[in-house]
């Protein structure tokens, strides 16, 4: 079933939309920022967005801190949002289900699918803006120098290329993680709708009750515990040393959505009469 | 039995879907489920394979409880419920490989030609099913019901959207398929499609089961004769009193036997063309059983 899963998946045009679209914001930025050499002063604007001018190389990071807030979860949404109540609304469900694939079965490959999109979401993001990056602001001053390119951390220490791919592999670990927690919220909803775009909806509404609370200093005591608190935490694997403790803390938080939502989806499915 | 329910109920919140039925269907018949629009015949389906689970009653399919052994028994039943469904931006040949190998036990690429070849889609290309006319959905829902080589296939409205050649060729190919040892039971409110094909039917009724019988014993005699004949006012003359209708050359007469009424014909010297002993068709066995459809409402 999770081979079906994943070749019906990459068979989808919006997936492949998805992920196109992911990349083409970052790379309109570059564009922007290449041919107008106005980057934003460094605490205004994106994360790392004020670096990107002297290093192409630190690009990744900044398309990450674009897309983070709002266009990824939109494709998380649409793409979990559709993953049972797609195939329920198309009928393709009951055909699945009396194949007979079992119920548990199904929603695992719903999940590892959402989890295939997420990652390799991530993945082109960085892959694309590295290039992306590279061919419109160089390897930074130090490179034409001989020096190795070396990438300036957001404490000021210069990292190693070396430095810099383990960080950005770690980021988009956690990235992918904090979307599966999404993907997982997603799934559930999906399971309690027959349309699709309810459950993308649903996500939606999930994703910005939770940002709506972030700041709020009344809803401090439940801030840790939102999902959006901890999407840009990986910025921390920027600085020099590495701080741990907010990555270690958001990865737990966000393994719990996903087991809880995951479980929630589970429950529901279980039992459920499928009439469509 | 390949399939026996026992006080199979199902309620969707208050309307009960099912009410109490008690079914049971032997090996090897053609098997037909009659009922108007929202009577409960495709809730009992979806309950058989699992889809809809029982408020209360128990359920058995090819011996085995469902929905508890779904997963030994659906293997071996092949389901069309409510339409085809498939994935509109894959082609008909790779709908039915990604549905093979979504589960175990793959029937295989041989196997999905041939299965093709059956319902008539043997030389499909490679098309979307998006571009599909419903009755090429429908073939294609059939095939994929037939992948696995069923011993039973239950079928919801088999011929819908088929034109009449493609409903003579379901007809053969569920005719033949039974022949060589497979179930079929189809649910149809197409009453002349039931009475063309199956050996036995059952009749739902606002969610009860209004009847179950063999098709020839209730396709009984009324007790009326038609007589087709090029004097129907020689017919009138010497049975008056006895014909109850009379329109163009048919006239039908009550009362009298048929052996009878033909030496009388004779004996009056009218010339007949025809006589046949009226019998009760499928469709008046279920008007009479049943309740108008729930698609229908009236001012109270």
């Amino acid at each position: 079933m999770i081979g079906t899963e994943l070749r019906l998946m990459v068979r989808k045009r919006r997936v492949w939309l998805c992920w196109t679209l992911l990349c083409a914001l970052p790379t309109l930025v570059a564009v922007l920022l290449a041919t107008t050499r106005l980057a934003p002063p460094p605490g205004r604007g994106g994360a790392f967005l004020s670096a990107v001018v002297s290093n192409g190389q630190i690009f990744p990071a900044a398309a990450l801190a674009l897309v983070i807030p709002i266009f990824l979860p939109i494709t998380v949404a649409i793409v979990a949002g559709d993953t049972v109540a797609g195939e329920a609304a198309a009928g393709t469900l009951r055909y699945l289900l009396v194949r007979p694939v079992g119920r548990l079965r199904l929603l695992v490959a719903k999940l590892v699918s959402v989890a295939a999109f997420v990652l390799l979401a991530v993945v082109f993001v960085t892959v694309v803006s590295y290039v992306v990056g590279v061919l419109a602001f160089g390897f930074g001053p130090d490179a034409s120098l001989g020096g190795g390119g070396t990438i300036p951390s957001l404490s000021g220490v210069s990292l190693t290329p070396a430095d810099v791919v383990f960080r950005t592999a770690v980021t988009v670990g956690y990235l992918g993680l904090c979307m599966l927690a999404l993907g997982a919220v997603g799934i559930f909803f999906s399971t309690l709708t027959d349309s699709p775009l309810a459950a993308t909806l649903g996500v939606l509404a999930f994703v910005v009750a939770s940002a709506a609370l972030q700041p709020l200093d009344a809803a401090a005591a439940i801030e840790q515990y939102l999902p959006t608190a901890h999407w840009l935490d990986w910025i921390d694997l920027f600085r020099d040393p590495i701080l741990w403790t907010n990555v270690r803390g958001g990865a737990l938080v966000q393994l719990g959505y996903v087991a809880v939502f995951f479980g929630a989806a589970w429950a529901n499915f279980a039992t459920k009469d499928v009439t469509t | 039995m390949i399939i026996e329910t026992t006080n199979l109920t199902k309620r969707f919140g208050r309307v009960t879907a099912v009410d109490r039925v008690s079914l049971q269907i032997p090996r090897g018949v053609r098997f037909g489920l009659l009922g108007p629009n929202g009577s409960g015949k495709t809730t009992l389906v979806r309950m058989l394979v699992g889809l809809v689970h029982a408020t209360s009653g128990s359920i058995e399919v090819l011996g085995e409880p469902m929905p508890a052994r779904a997963a030994a028994v659906l293997p071996r039943v092949g389901a069309l419920v409510e339409g085809p469904a498939a994935w509109g931006n894959l082609s008909g040949r790779a709908n039915l490989r990604l549905l093979d190998a979504a589960g175990r036990g793959r029937a295989g690429r041989r196997r999905i030609d041939a299965a093709l070849e059956q319902v008539g889609l043997g030389g499909i290309d490679r098309r979307p099913v998006r571009a599909y006319s419903l009755g090429m959905r429908q073939r294609l829902g059939i095939a994929a019901a037939l992948l696995r080589e069923p011993a039973l296939l239950l079928l919801d409205e088999p011929t819908n959207g088929l034109d009449p050649r493609g409903i003579h060729e379901m007809r053969d190919l569920l005719t033949s398929l039974n022949e060589a040892g497979t179930t079929v039971v189809l649910s149809s409110h197409l009453l002349s499609e039931v009475e063309a094909l199956c050996t036995q039917v059952g009749v739902m009724d606002r969610g009860r089961l209004a009847l179950r019988s063999d098709l020839e014993a209730l396709r009984t005699p009324t007790g009326r004769v038609v007589v087709r004949t090029p004097d129907p006012a020689g017919v009138v003359g010497l049975l008056d009193g006895q014909v109850v209708e009379r329109a163009g050359d048919t006239v039908v007469v009550q009362g009298v036997d048929p052996a009878t009424l033909n030496a009388l014909l004779v004996r009056g010297g009218v010339p007949v063309s025809g006589l046949t002993e009226e019998r009760r068709t499928l469709e008046q066995v279920v008007l009479e059983l049943t309740g108008s459809g729930n698609d229908r409402l009236e001012r109270p």
